[in-house]
Parts: structure tokens; sequence; C-alpha cells
């Protein structure tokens, strides 16, 4: 391997790599894929003069902890710390990769120091990464200058879990290397607004095609009743715990293409949100879709945490 | 010359509008008709068994506009039921190489009142059309007016289908893209990848192409 790698020791629950993913595909079956939380990717790869389609690794739930490896040659985009502006007088060799740490709030160390979120930081070859358990939010994005290499299918580097497509979920003993998708020298640091946690998260539903399926008292509940996100809940999408939806039309429909963000009602009556790898043509009928403008806020939504819906702005 | 019949235009959140039709003819004609008439901003077209999801960038296209030109194209005279030729752009046709040595193929044929030979002989004349995928990526459900069977899904589902295998389900045939759990009646395997994941273009097979399957030897 030519450059620098990340020898993952624990990916945690569940970490992948991730871009924004293979939109415009449904036709082919192949589902849209790309980070869950779209803005933290796309802050991340501006923290670190990334292109937009630089890939990086989504973190869920946190408990990832890496060694960086230094380069075995010519090291590629990922390590060129002296073009940062902050460590003017940086050598020519890089002595590491920048990194960025986005989404998910918790613990962040290099060997034992703890740094903090949104900023562009210098991982030191030799050195351990680790990521603690998240204590907001649910996802973490970690950037790379260059960005993680992997193999691109159908114009991504984006894992699909649902349908296999791309690298497989990180292991323990994997190694990454990295792309190239530099646009510029990593920026000067610019100040970046912190989420503010809220006790329950606002999702804002646009109509769905088949509300005509169920009962008034459903609409009712969906917008009147606080969600409880359930333990079911991954990249394929997330069901949510409440009342169940009455409704007036039973059966399943014949399948018809879904997008991300449907909330499908199964016979249960319990709603599931479709996610950004979820099957791009189903059976069960969707009440209503998750405003694009809510999708990242969804994405970091944890399992036992309540949210309600609003209806979005036409 | 004919209509699609009435579109229905369904609300799918802000970026979409899904179109209910009332059966596959109606659905092939009117994705055929919107793929050739297709305007920049209309990020996919998804047909199914009786809708087609159209999906925008707001950048692009308004909503408005969305439905504007969906109704119009609807509402436009078409070449015929399923018609593949009109003013749509030329239909990709693919050939695919098939070993008729699936595990279902004798039973099945039986169950259909003919032989094994004279099934593969049916299948292979038949011209075939993608009228829509999914169940996988590269999973083309295909259909043919030369096909008139109903051919049942087995009761028990296999829980691993070997990629390549090429399925009989209701009216349509199908190659397993991949290794997957599967209900379909296996009749053959086919020689032709329909999915390669390292490919520009990894799906062989898109909604409106043509598909024949050719006997190779066991």
């Amino acid at each position: 391997m030519i450059g620098p790698a990340i020898l993952v020791e624990a990916p945690g629950l569940l970490a992948t790599v991730q871009d924004r993913g293979r939109p415009g595909r449904a036709a082919q079956g192949i589902a849209p894929s790309g980070a869950l939380d779209r803005g933290a990717l796309a802050l991340a790869n501006r923290l670190l003069g990334n292109t937009r389609d630089a890939a990086a690794l989504e973190i869920t739930m946190g408990g990832f902890s890496a060694v960086l490896l230094p380069s075995g040659g010519p090291a590629r985009g990922g390590g060129q710390p002296g073009v940062a502006p902050r460590e003017a007088d940086e050598p020519r060799e890089p002595r590491g990769l920048w990194i960025a740490l986005t989404g998910a709030r918790g613990d962040a160390e290099i060997d034992g120091r703890g740094f903090g979120p949104n900023q562009a930081v210098l991982w030191p070859f030799g050195t351990r990464l680790r990521i603690g358990m998240a204590v907001a939010g649910s996802r973490f994005c970690l950037g790379v200058r260059g960005g993680v290499d992997a193999p691109i299918v159908a114009g991504s580097r984006s894992s699909d879990v649902l349908a296999g497509l791309g690298r497989p979920p990180l292991a323990p003993g994997d190694a990454l290397a990295i792309a190239a998708e530099v646009a510029g020298p990593i920026p000067a640091a610019e100040p970046v607004p912190w989420g503010v946690t809220r006790a329950l998260l606002e999702v804002a539903l646009a109509p769905g095609p088949r509300a005509d399926w169920f009962a008034p008292s459903a609409s009712a509940a969906l917008f009147g009743e606080p969600w409880l996100v359930s333990n079911d809940a991954n990249r394929v999408g997330m069901r949510l715990l409440g009342p169940a939806l009455q409704r007036v039309r039973e059966g399943e429909l014949p399948s018809e293409g879904m997008v991300v963000g449907a909330v499908q009602v199964p016979p249960s009556g319990l709603p599931t949100v479709l996610l950004a790898d979820g099957p791009v043509t189903g059976g069960y009928p969707v009440i209503a879709v998750v405003a694009a403008a809510s999708l990242d806020l969804l994405a970091q939504a944890r399992p036992g945490e309540r949210l309600v819906f609003r209806r979005a702005l036409p | 010359m004919s209509r699609a019949g009435p579109a229905r235009l369904l609300p799918m959140g802000a970026r979409a509008v899904l179109v209910e039709l009332d059966g596959l003819d109606e659905v092939l004609e009117l994705a055929g008709a919107l793929q050739a008439a297709r305007p920049p901003g209309v990020v996919d077209l998804v047909p199914a068994a009786r809708t087609v999801l159209v999906q925008i960038d707001l950048d692009r296209l308004t909503l408005a506009q969305a439905r504007a030109w969906i109704e119009g194209v609807a509402a436009g005279p078409r070449s015929g039921v399923g018609g593949s030729g009109g003013a749509a752009a030329p239909a990709r046709s693919h050939l695919i190489d098939v070993r008729y040595d699936g595990p279902d193929l004798a039973a099945l044929a039986a169950a259909l009142g003919m032989t094994s030979g004279e099934l593969v002989e049916r299948h292979t004349a038949a011209p075939w059309r993608v009228a829509f995928t999914g169940f996988a990526p590269g999973f083309g459900y295909l259909v043919s007016p030369a096909w008139p069977f109903d051919v049942p899904r087995l009761r028990a589902p296999r829980t691993a289908v070997p990629a390549g295998s090429l399925g009989l389900a209701a009216e349509f045939s199908g190659v397993y893209p991949r290794q997957t759990p599967g209900g379909w009646q296996l009749i053959g395997t086919a020689a032709t990848r329909v999915f390669d994941p390292l490919a520009a273009e990894p799906a062989l097979l898109a909604p409106g192409d043509l598909v024949r399957f050719r006997a190779a030897g066991a």
C-alpha cells in the first residue's frame, strides 16, 4: 500500500465508508446510499480542503479506535500538513494525516490527548485515535484529508449495507488507504456553530402517496403524539414506536418506487422511515415523507430518543 | 393512437411524484414516453408494477413543472401498448446465453403440460422486455407478450439461489444478479453477468431494455 494507511483496531457498532452516494440509479435497483448526515460529511470535507466527492468514515455510536501507519512510499493527498495555515513552519515531510470529526458528539483523543469536533486536527503517524461513545447524536463523521479510499461502485465509494455494494463494513485489522480528493489547501479555521442538543427532535413531514389508506385518527396520531426511536434502526431504516396507525384499507400494494425518508407503515401500524440504504421499491403504504431538510437530524436520532413530527411547509 | 388511461399523480414528499396507472402495460407505455421526453432535472424514473416514480432535482425543476410535464406526456398520443417503436429512443437489446439446467425445469414444464425442450423453445423464442427492476441491484423483471404463463413461486423459498440463476415467477423471468434467498422457480443458469460491481455501469438491464435468451450447450 502506497501512502499512509489507517489500521482499524475497533470499528465500534458499525463503521462504513460513505461519500455523497449514488443518486439517480433507482431504476437499476441501486439505492442512493451515502452519508446519512450529509451536512456532517460536507462540513468535514470543507474543513479539510477536500472535494465534495471525498469519502469519510461514518461511525455509528462510537467505540472506534485506529492507528495511523506512515507512508510506505510517496505520500498522496493525505499527508501534506505543510499547506495548513496554522502550521506555517511545518516540515516538508508529512508527519501525519489531517482529520476532522463532525456529526455526533463524544470524547475523542489521539494518544490520550483530547481534541474537539468541527476542526482540522493533525493525526501523527504511529499514534492511536480513539472515539468514545456518542453522548449526543448517533453518527460520527470522520473525515480525512484526501478522503478515505475504497472501490468505486456505480460512481461512489459508499457502502450499501442492504445490497452489499462497496466496501463491506469495517472489521478489526482492516487497513484503509487515503485517496486524493483534494480541492485546495486546508482553509483557515472558520467558526462552526456547535449543534444544540434538543430534548425533542422535530422532524418535518411532507405528504405521502398512500395517506388515504389510513384513518383520520392515524394522521392525528402521527402529528400529535411523540414517537420513540426503536433499537431497530440502521442505515436501511428506522422503526418508530408509538400508537399503531389505523388503516382503512388492508393488504399490501404491488411494490412501488420508494424515496429516502418515506414513512412506510406495515400491518403492525408502527411506521418505519426508510433511509439511504433502504430498498428502492416496497410494498407497504407510505403515509408521509420526511422532508429533505430533516433527514440529517433524523440520522442523528438515537434509539430511545423521542421525536415529534410537524407538517413541512409547502 | 392510444392513451395510457387515467394517470393519477400522487404526492411523494417534496422532491418526487408517484404516478399510478391501471396496470403494467400502461406503466411500460408511460415510462417509455417519459424516458423519451425526459428533461434535465429528472433524477430518477422508476417504473414498478402499477406506478412510475419520478424523482426530481429541485435546483433544476419545480414540483409543479414536473407534474405539468408528466400530465402532458400522459395525455399525449403514443404508439400503442408496450410499444417498442414510435418516437421513443431505440431500446437497448441484450442477448443472454443460458444453460437450461435449472432444478425446477422438468417439474415446471410438466405442470405447464409440455416437455422441458418445449419450455426452453418457448422461452428462447419469446421477445422479453425489462418492465422494471427491484429486489436487488441489477435484478430485472422481464415480461413478454409471447409468454402467457402464470408461474407460482416456490412454497418454501430457497435460502441461497446461486448468482446467474434464471428464474420464473408469475408472468416474469429474471436473472439473479448475486446469491440471495429466492422463491422463483429456477430453469437455468445465465452465462452473461447481469451485475458487475466494478463496471462503470454495473447493472446490465434497465427498464425498457429488450432481452432475448439463447440456449447454450449444457
